[in-house]
């Protein structure tokens, strides 16, 4: 009781919107509501397409009731286009790229916010900068560069990098590497110097301190980026639609430039199939909403 | 005291503190310190920085990447003034790219703006409407091509379904008409990119210091006045970040022309052209890169001035 009042004697000063009178909050409501719905409808409609049989929405027009509504276009697009096989080639590549890029980044933030190189702060910059070239600007080196890198037979079947899962995994980890650096030495810079002090005057070795001392206390940061990576690199399209030859190989975002020839003369279909694999990052971010925001945030509050 | 003796004080004092910090190392811990900070830095600037020097070198070059680098060709800045003259789908590429710029910077990020600004207030729902307009940034560039698709197909597209254009006679063909294609795909991307502009401003908005609105309430500014004449300015750490990000979005927009229409036909981008010219059947390794060095020169015009002054203003501060 005392508390509720408390509260809410603690809430009344802030909530500016309270000295609103009610007509405009009406109007704030109805507008908002809209704009909601229009911001849904992509998806809405995608959902709804996908949920109809060709032959209802041939018969009736794509804009009409459903004479019909079940998951056939899901079944077809899970089959036909082989979807579970593409799943799996984005979690070959996701799982590893996402572990070695904050294992690596935060090696860096560990080092250069706890002691004090004279380097430091241009290395920080060459990797924030490397992590904002649109990728086009280094594809063409880097595709030659693949084309001559080789890897044994038992770990790329075509001997290089080219055309292989470690290629697609390395340009994934050394480019995001960039933000995520960014991002954890932002935040290890707001955990006390005395801590890293401490424990090394205690005797502790720098990875002990490290491992036992520094990285717990940017779990919050790391799990923020771990969403935010996971979808970066689930939504990539462009490294292994160029670096990746075979379109058996391909993850499943760029698996969709051979999954159109696929399905083009039915847009229930490709609804179904966009659907499909788009749900991954969808049900994460309604799981873990709030990581996607502070990840974004910290990313953009240094400045 | 002269700025000069308060720097040549701190160190002074600071100087100690670090000498300690650095000499409690062990050699071993010095080869950790160098591993940790070594490996990540040599596969950054190989996979990176590598190819994106190699851009600028291919690019004085002719190499059509059959032979080995002995049949590299310099050739002076002729794939350059190539480009400039006599290669069709540059201008138009730019062009659309500074289009694709300014709807970005001018439509979609005010709107974003608004929308923070709207939502930064205690309102039944706050979290729904947050987690819709941010729902399209969670979908890649290559999905929302679909649903693209989805919505502008000539026969079984929404647009044309509602308009009651499906048939031969009255047919627009959206995706296959030059102007109207890139209005299409400028709307789905404005669909994205305001959601993350929205998210970055409600963390801006709520970084400003209340007590600075109450004094421009009480000197009688009205809603506007304030949002304009105090949020805004002081707000200007994000704002930059904000006209960055806008920018390199702009720059590297792909996967949604590349799904939509693989960048043809009033769709070209400059990171199209790149592409083409290393996928396509020819190869040409020295035009592309110099294609690609354009890209770059026009991403680090607003890379560097951003990081220069935020880094600049850490230095200094530390």
């Amino acid at each position: 009781m005392s508390a509720q009042v408390a509260a809410q004697a603690r809430a009344l000063p802030i909530s500016r919107s309270n000295r609103r009178p009610t007509g405009s909050r009406v109007v704030l409501q109805a507008f908002l509501m809209l704009t909601a719905a229009v911001w849904l409808l992509p998806v809405a409609w995608a959902i709804y397409t996908s949920l109809r049989p060709y032959a209802d929405t041939a018969e009736r027009g794509y804009v009409s009731l459903p004479g019909v509504l079940n998951v056939q276009n899901y079944i077809n697009a899970w089959t036909q286009a082989d979807l579970p096989h593409y799943y799996a080639n984005t979690l070959i590549v996701v799982g590893p790229a996402l572990v070695l890029t904050l294992l690596l980044s935060s090696f860096v933030a560990f080092v250069i916010s706890r002691f004090p190189f004279r380097l430091n702060l241009t290395l920080l910059m060459v990797f924030t900068a490397g992590n904002l070239l649109p990728q086009q600007t280094i594809i063409t080196p880097l595709y030659r560069l693949y084309l001559t890198l080789p890897l044994p037979e038992w770990v790329s079947d075509s001997g290089l990098f080219f055309d292989s899962y470690v290629g697609v995994i390395a340009i994934h980890v050394a480019f995001q590497m960039g933000f995520c650096t960014f991002v954890l030495s932002n935040y290890m810079k707001t955990i006390p110097k005395e801590l890293t002090e401490a424990a090394l005057v205690d005797g502790a070795s720098v990875w002990r301190t490290f491992w036992s001392v520094i990285a717990p206390l940017a779990r919050p940061a790391l799990a923020a980026l771990a969403t935010l990576e996971f979808t970066f690199i689930y939504n990539d399209y462009f490294w292994a639609l160029v670096l990746v030859q075979t379109g058996s190989k391909r993850p499943i975002t760029s698996a969709l430039s051979n999954l159109q020839g696929l399905f083009f003369t039915d847009n229930n279909l490709i609804a179904a199939g966009a659907v499909l694999v788009a749900l991954p990052t969808v049900l994460l971010y309604l799981a873990l909403q709030q990581h996607f925001v502070r990840g974004l945030t910290l990313g953009a509050t240094k400045g | 005291m002269s700025s000069e003796t308060t720097r040549l004080v701190t160190s002074a004092v600071a100087l100690p503190a670090v000498r300690r910090r650095l000499s409690l190392l062990t050699r071993q811990d010095k080869l950790v310190l160098a591993l940790m900070l070594g490996i990540p830095t040599a596969v950054h600037l190989f996979l990176v920085w590598l190819p994106a020097i190699g851009s600028i070198v291919l690019s004085f070059t002719r190499w059509n990447g059959v032979g080995g680098l002995a049949t590299i060709e310099p050739i002076g800045l002729k794939n350059y003034t190539d480009i400039f003259s006599i290669y069709p789908p540059f201008w138009p590429a730019l062009a659309h790219n500074v289009i694709w710029l300014g709807v970005l910077l001018f439509l979609a990020t005010p709107l974003g703006m608004f929308l923070a600004v709207l939502l930064d207030r205690e309102i039944r729902g706050l979290r729904f409407y947050q987690s819709v307009f941010f729902l399209p940034v969670v979908l890649s560039l290559a999905i929302i091509g679909f649903i693209v698709d989805l919505f502008f197909a000539p026969e079984q597209g929404l647009v044309n379904n509602v308009l009651g254009t499906t048939h031969p006679g009255n047919l627009i063909d959206w995706l296959g008409t030059p102007g109207l294609n890139l209005i299409a795909v400028l709307l789905f991307a404005s669909w994205r990119h305001t959601g993350y502009i929205m998210i970055l401003y409600l963390s801006g908005l709520k970084s400003v210091d209340p007590s600075l609105r109450e004094a421009a309430v009480v000197d009688g500014a009205n809603a506007r006045q304030v949002f304009l004449r105090v949020v805004f300015p002081a707000m200007h750490p994000i704002n930059v970040v904000v006209l960055v990000i806008t920018i390199i979005e702009a720059l590297r927009a792909f996967d949604l022309v590349y799904v939509v229409n693989k960048g043809r036909n009033g769709l070209e981008l400059i990171s199209v052209l790149v592409t083409n010219n290393i996928i396509g059947e020819a190869s040409r390794v020295g035009f592309g890169s110099a294609l690609a060095v354009i890209l770059l020169v026009i991403s680090l015009g607003a890379i560097v001035p951003y990081l220069w002054r935020t880094f600049h203003a850490d230095a200094e501060a530390a």
